[in-house]
């Protein structure tokens, strides 16, 4: 009899928080779907894929893709204006999305505020926010000053915060959480100081800690022999401050942890550095470690390796296999099987990286001393913000091509801490050239650029979204932009008020799909008309 | 008595501490870093002589720890102080559990130790106030052979004509910055921007027109110029038409990216350094 009450209960419980009107709570099913008529977490759904199946805008009517509306977005708490990095979500017709203090739910179908929730000031990095996170009708986002806010879907109202880190250690909370079944995934930033990384889980209805997995190792774990002793381990950093990606079938959450710190100043911290720079899965209910894989051991570039972590069901040598996909800040490709980490394949993406000896055994760029920082200087490319960054890529299981920005820098790479102890970044570096930048589409099952395409101007470096309608969509300078993802042509664009500051996402609403972007302040919202 | 001997002994230690570490450790103390602190620089010079007289003996120069003394760069109780209100007791009382001996410094030496140990946090997590060591490690005559020859640089600059008295403008690291990268980084890593990069364009239009110019903006949908009479010129870019041929000025500093060694841009620097 008990088994019966329990899921009654429990119904029931769950139907008193359903408020009428909007905002209903979100249907986790929809996590593991293609979206279609929402957008329910960061990426669309968990695979990071960044693929839409809609079809009704394609290849051959896009040219008639035009304005359904725009809509700005104001702030008393916004240092230096409202600028949009997070990824909208939509539920059940509302999009809900976040900027450093702030949080907003607009009508989906006329871009009109529903309710602005407002942080009070503080002086927490305001860099950016990179969305919110939903769990039934409750909102996660991240405040500058490292708290973690819930707010009511429906009403904007704060239910509780919790602290994630101490505000004063130069913190940069600007993930966006990930919901996986009752726990919410927050992940954290910032290197300015050599403060611990690492990624907790959270009671969505409580916000009460659950588990909390640091990405550096502490006396007697394992890895802790990568690093000279447990302080340095200690303060050795290891972001995560992109959302990771789930696999529900093996009920895995990938994560890219961040670079070691001290950043530059490697002398104090000689080894591998794990967990740094390391794709990472963990079980989301205990927050143990599954296996791991370094992409760039002893990182001294500050070349995070928090880049979106793709899941895609590919093949390798005729046979099915579930891989995992990145393009790593570090200019590598790396194609890694996810259910044990077993190195398949790494291509440099870029064709000036200077900075290893080669790869090991296990396909891992062994750096090259020479190349670290000096006090004269050395020139390394990329420079530090990297060969690509925190701008998702797309993975397109149609083309089986994998979308990614990309930049060819070079800096010059100075030590300026030559303590035996340095601290914070220990150094800098400087831009020495460039190259340019490319959108790359890139063969996963070789590594190889199917095509590409050079921008005249701008960072290449820029967010990507593929759609079964033969479409890819991304940015270049002020231009939002569809390409034919088979070939690389360009069939529409726009230009905009300012340069898209996220990434675009897709969805239907009343039988019409719908393309969305952020341009700083500005929403836009394009579509047949 | 017991307390001179403390601190004398203390002060002995420190100079082992100091003999032992190499090379000389420079605690921070830029303008850039005291000014971005908010703390009286009076104060932060009046601290750090106090702190090096009675706590890097055991804490080290840089306040980065000793054997047996912590970090206080690192430290939390530093990280979240405000005004002393945290660190203050702890250098009033000291923590004779944990070895630290009560100092009897002045309540104004107190405060001046936690100005300068403020300065020192804010230091470490502010990259723009490091200072760069010296960069003048290469040979002049080996950067002269290469600007000459191998570099190619002589065939667009000459050390009497541009580069005249630039050593004079600059100090060492803007010096090689600017060589390497003659235009004004607009962000870390250097994007591409037209805007400021004096990139030139010549538009040959399908009728055969040509007009050639200051690019004011590129992208793939649309070129605007300046021409030599600053007139404007806007051009809608469909494809490979009108035909748009860029020229960059510093394109032979783009192509020597991949061909220096980091020997020939210290060498480099260093020629160039010489030219007052």
């Amino acid at each position: 009899m008990k088994i019966f009450r329990l899921p009654l209960l429990l119904a029931f419980a769950a139907c008193a928080f359903v408020p009428s009107g909007f905002g209903q709570g979100l249907d986790p099913s929809l996590l593991k779907k293609l979206p279609t008529t929402s957008w329910p977490t960061y990426n669309g759904d968990y695979s990071g894929r960044r693929f839409s199946p809609l079809t009704q805008i394609d290849s051959s009517n896009v040219h008639q893709l035009s304005l359904a509306w725009a809509s700005r977005f104001t702030s008393s708490n916004a240092a230096t204006g409202v600028v949009i990095k997070a990824m909208p979500l939509l539920v059940n017709g509302i999009l809900y999305f976040s900027s450093p203090n702030n949080v907003w739910a607009v009508d989906v179908r006329s871009g009109r505020e529903l309710w602005q929730y407002t942080y009070p000031h503080n002086t927490g990095s305001t860099i950016g926010n990179r969305g919110v996170g939903m769990y039934e009708n409750w909102l996660f986002v991240e405040m500058p000053d490292s708290h973690l806010v819930s707010l009511d879907a429906s009403t904007g109202k704060e239910r509780w915060k919790v602290q994630i880190a101490d505000p004063k250690l130069d913190y940069t909370s600007t993930a966006a959480p990930i919901v996986v079944g009752n726990h919410v995934l927050v992940g954290i930033g910032g290197d300015h100081l050599d403060n611990p990384g690492f990624l907790e889980s959270r009671d969505p209805e409580t916000g009460a800690l659950q588990w909390k997995w640091f990405t550096t190792p502490r006396k007697g774990e394992p890895g802790i022999e990568t690093w000279p002793d447990e302080y340095a381990s200690a303060h050795g950093t290891g972001q995560t401050w992109i959302p990771g990606t789930y696999d529900p079938e093996l009920n895995l959450y990938y994560l890219g942890t961040g670079n070691p710190n001290p950043v530059m100043a490697e002398k104090s911290r000689k080894g591998d550095n794990l967990y740094t720079c390391t794709i990472v899965a963990l079980n989301p209910d205990t927050g143990k470690l599954v296996w791991y894989y370094q992409v760039s051991p002893h990182d001294v570039h500050d070349w995070d390796a928090t880049e979106t972590t793709v899941l895609v069901d590919g093949e390798v040598d005729g046979k099915p296999r579930k891989l995992l996909l990145q393009a790593s800040r570090n200019g590598f490709f790396f194609v890694l099987d996810r259910t044990n980490g077993q190195h398949i394949l790494t291509k440099p993406f870029i064709d000036t990286l200077n900075w290893t000896k080669g790869l090991n055994a296990k396909g891992q760029p062994i750096p090259d001393p020479a190349k670290f920082p000096s006090t004269d200087g050395v020139l390394v490319s990329p420079a530090s913000n990297g060969g690509t960054n925190w701008p998702p890529p797309s993975f397109n299981p149609e083309t089986g091509l994998f979308y990614v920005g990309t930049n060819k820098t070079f800096s010059m790479y100075y030590l300026t801490d030559t303590d035996p102890r340095p601290q914070g970044w220990g150094g800098v570096d400087r831009p020495a050239g460039n190259e340019g930048g490319a959108l790359l589409a890139i063969d996963y099952k070789t590594g190889k650029t199917a095509w590409r395409h050079d921008w005249p101007s701008g960072s290449g470096v820029v967010a990507m979204l593929s759609t079964a309608g033969k479409l890819l969509f991304t940015s270049n300078g002020n231009n939002f932009i569809a390409f034919d993802p088979t070939n690389g042509k360009i069939l529409w664009h726009a230009g905009l008020t300012a340069a898209p500051s996220n990434g675009p996402i897709t969805y239907m609403v009343d039988g019409k799909q719908y393309v969305l972007i952020a341009a700083a302040d500005t929403l836009y919202a394009f579509t047949l008309n | 008595m017991m307390r001179r001997k403390c601190v004398l002994a203390l002060l002995a230690a420190g100079a082992i501490c100091l003999y032992a570490q190499e090379p000389a450790a420079t605690p921070a103390n830029p303008a850039a870093a005291v000014a971005g602190s908010k703390e009286d620089p009076a104060a932060v010079a009046r601290g750090g002589k106090a702190f090096a007289t009675y706590c890097a003996g055991c804490h080290g120069a840089t306040a980065r720890g000793g054997p047996g003394a912590p970090d206080l760069v690192r430290s939390l109780l530093v990280l979240d102080d405000e005004k002393g209100i945290l660190i203050a007791p702890v250098i009033r009382d000291g923590r004779p559990d944990k070895g630290m001996p009560k100092l009897n410094l002045t309540e104004p030496q107190i405060a001046d130790i936690v100005a300068w140990l403020h300065v020192q946090t804010y230091a470490a997590g502010h990259r723009t106030t490091y200072e760069f060591k010296d960069v003048l490690s290469g040979d002049p005559a080996k950067g002269k052979a290469y600007f000459n020859g191998a570099g190619g640089c002589s065939s667009c600059h000459s050390p009497t004509g541009d580069l005249a008295g630039f050593a004079g403008k600059h100090d060492p690291i803007s010096l090689q910055s600017q060589w390497l990268l003659p235009r004004s980084p607009r962000r870390r890593g250097g994007a591409k921007d037209s805007a400021s990069t004096g990139l030139t364009a010549t538009v040959t239009l399908p009728s055969g027109e040509t007009v050639s110019g200051k690019i004011e903006h590129i992208d793939d949908f649309t070129v605007s110029l300046r021409d030599s009479h600053n007139q404007y010129h806007s051009f809608t870019r469909n494809g490979d038409t009108p035909k748009v041929e860029v020229r960059d000025p510093i394109q032979a500093h783009t192509d020597l990216l991949r061909k220096y060694t980091d020997a020939d841009i210290h060498n480099v620097t260093a020629y160039l350094a010489t030219l007052k």
